[in-house]
């Protein structure tokens, strides 16, 4: 990942700052920086959303293709992670060097996603055992600039909450099945993203955690903990990263703090997707070049 | 009590089009790459600029600068182009035998020679083999340091100096990268703010801001770092600061001292995060922009 070098005084400056609940850039030890959301960005998507936070920056694409459902859930669609680490943010990432970061967040990904409640996949089935949707979500890194995780498991929402799904109707025939796809073009399915979990990242500096933590104070902190939580405040699932240890006390004072976060999160970015769902087409694209 | 704000993105306002591109702010021409600056042959060719169909064109966005006969065009966007005398701070990558290497926003690392540095205690004697072995306990990577630049050597690089009991490790405070183009040109670049923290403007665009210091302590010419936690009040003063350097930048206004404290004062009415929406980042700089043509008349 990319990471910032600090001299030991900066990172006491951090750790005390951490403690006097002042961070650097004058945030509290709770406090998000600005996200911005956009979604529908790319036009040849399924669905598609941009999310910046500070100067992390992410671009979602959710593309839906036709294909045959996995053996041990044959009335289920499902869902696949790729994540592209471009050269773009950081010269490291070049060649094959965001590999190893791409395929841990894509794993972190099917993590939160693995579970029953998080996305209705039966909707996604169009003929059991035979066809069904599969949802292909490729998240692109343009830029890091701290707290990954949670940037792109909100993109991941945003695009998959501006997802249509072409609807089809199956015609049985003498001789098989017939798929056929609607005539009009907005006929189609939308996903409900109610329960789709975010991730909060907590971080460990000092005695105290904090959220959304820039480059420089994730160059602080030892150890931190990814929370997934839904909307309603359930914790889905739960990773540490870092090579520090965190004691059992602490790790339970951050999972509520995560869980408060994490229900504000969801609330305001849903605020956000319906705003921008209610000005349609009267919404002013912004995209890369604004 | 937590905060988290989410919005949709901003699009940028459009200049009125139709403007003539050339007539800036005080007669001073804007260029864009590929831009014809002059048809007349009796020009010379100087940075930013190529020959083209026996046209001077810019090959930089910027301003176009006039020397007599030589025409320069200076980017707004840019590396470190060091000159000597220059003030910078920079950040130490490697430690090589004799010397450093130091990170300062040009295109080549710069160098910082163990013999052009003061010794701890200012003792002025030869570097020996010894002082070679300790160089780590001087300065390690990662550390911060503001030096002059003593020389530039014909590829560009830069070769700097401490040898002045104001240079040296760079303690407690925050690092604020800009576009070097940004930072005015003055007499001195260090500056006690009467706001309670003081900021060295490096030429190179790296900002560092610092607490006062108390009394200036001589004798350890500056190697050893003061560890004890920062006052609150301090903090709230760098923080702020921080951020209203980061907001003149968005808004692309040059960074000196009288800029610096408008810009702060006219955002004591805001929180210290608030500063870090773009609304509020434009409205205090509006204000700001507003004394400084008051000041200038």
């Amino acid at each position: 990942m990319a990471s910032v070098v600090l001299s030991e005084a900066e990172k006491v400056y951090i750790m005390h700052g951490v403690q006097e609940d002042l961070r650097v850039d004058g945030r509290g030890c709770e406090d998000y920086r600005c996200i911005e959301v956009e979604t529908d960005v790319v036009s040849n998507t399924s669905g598609s959303a941009r999310v910046k936070l500070g100067h992390t920056d992410i671009l979602v694409g959710v593309k839906a293709e036709m294909g045959t459902p996995k053996l041990d859930r044959p009335n289920e669609g499902y869902l696949e992670f790729f994540v592209d680490c471009s050269a773009n943010a950081t010269p490291e990432f070049e060649g094959r060097g965001g590999e190893e970061l791409g395929t841990e967040i894509a794993n972190t990904l099917y993590r939160i996603f693995n579970n029953e409640s998080s996305i209705d996949l039966k909707l996604l089935c169009i003929n059991p055992r035979e066809n069904c949707w599969v949802l292909y979500v490729d998240v692109l890194l343009l830029e890091c600039g701290g707290n990954l995780f949670d940037a792109i498991s909100v993109a991941v929402k945003a695009a998959l909450f501006n997802t249509r799904i072409p609807k089809v109707r199956v015609l049985e025939e003498e001789g098989g099945r017939e798929i056929e796809l609607s005539d009009d073009p907005f006929d189609c399915i939308r996903l409900n993203v109610d329960n789709v979990p975010c991730i909060v990242t907590l971080s460990k500096i000092g005695y105290r955690h904090i959220v959304d933590a820039t480059l420089q104070e994730e160059a602080c902190s030892l150890a931190s903990l990814l929370i997934s939580v839904t909307s309603r405040g359930t914790l889905t699932c739960m990773k540490k990263v870092g090579r520090g240890s965190l004691d059992p006390e602490s790790i339970f004072e951050m999972m509520e703090t995560g869980k408060r976060v994490g229900k504000l999160l969801h609330s305001s970015l849903q605020t956000v997707l319906d705003e921008e769902e209610k000005l349609g087409s009267a919404r002013k694209k912004v995209g890369f070049l604004g | 009590m937590a905060g988290v704000e989410v919005r949709l993105p901003a699009a940028r306002e459009r200049l009125a089009q139709g403007l003539p591109r050339g007539a800036g702010e005080g007669g001073r021409d804007l260029v864009a790459p590929g831009d014809t600056i002059t048809t007349d042959p009796g020009y010379m060719r100087g940075h930013g600029t190529y020959m083209g169909n026996e046209k001077l064109v810019a090959s930089v966005a910027g301003v176009v600068d006039r020397v007599n006969k030589l025409v320069c065009v200076k980017a707004l966007k840019t590396r470190y182009n060091g000159e000597v005398g220059d003030i910078v701070v920079g950040r130490i990558t490697e430690v090589q035998q004799k010397r450093w290497k130091v990170e300062t926003n040009s295109r080549l690392d710069s160098v910082l020679l163990l013999s052009s540095m003061n010794l701890p205690g200012g003792e002025l004697r030869r570097r020996s083999a010894e002082d070679e072995l300790a160089m780590r306990d001087y300065l390690q990577e990662g550390d911060l340091i503001s030096a002059e630049v003593q020389a530039v050597f014909s590829d560009g690089a830069v070769s700097l100096h401490t040898r002045s009991l104001k240079y040296g490790k760079l303690a407690q405070g925050v690092l604020v990268q800009v576009s070097p183009s940004l930072v005015k040109r003055q007499k001195t670049h260090f500056h006690d703010l009467p706001c309670g923290a003081s900021v060295i403007l490096g030429n190179n665009g790296f900002i560092w801001i610092y607490p006062t210091p108390g009394q200036k302590d001589e004798e350890a010419g500056g190697f050893v770092t003061n560890l004890e936690p920062v006052p609150l009040p301090d903090r709230e003063v760098i923080s702020r600061l921080r951020n209203c350097i980061l907001a003149l930048v968005a808004q692309k206004l040059m960074l000196y001292d009288t800029s610096i404290v408008y810009c702060y004062e006219a955002s004591l009415s805001h929180q210290i995060k608030d500063l870090l929406k773009a609304e509020v980042m434009e409205e205090v700089v509006l204000q700001t922009r507003q004394r400084l043509l008051e000041l200038e008349g």
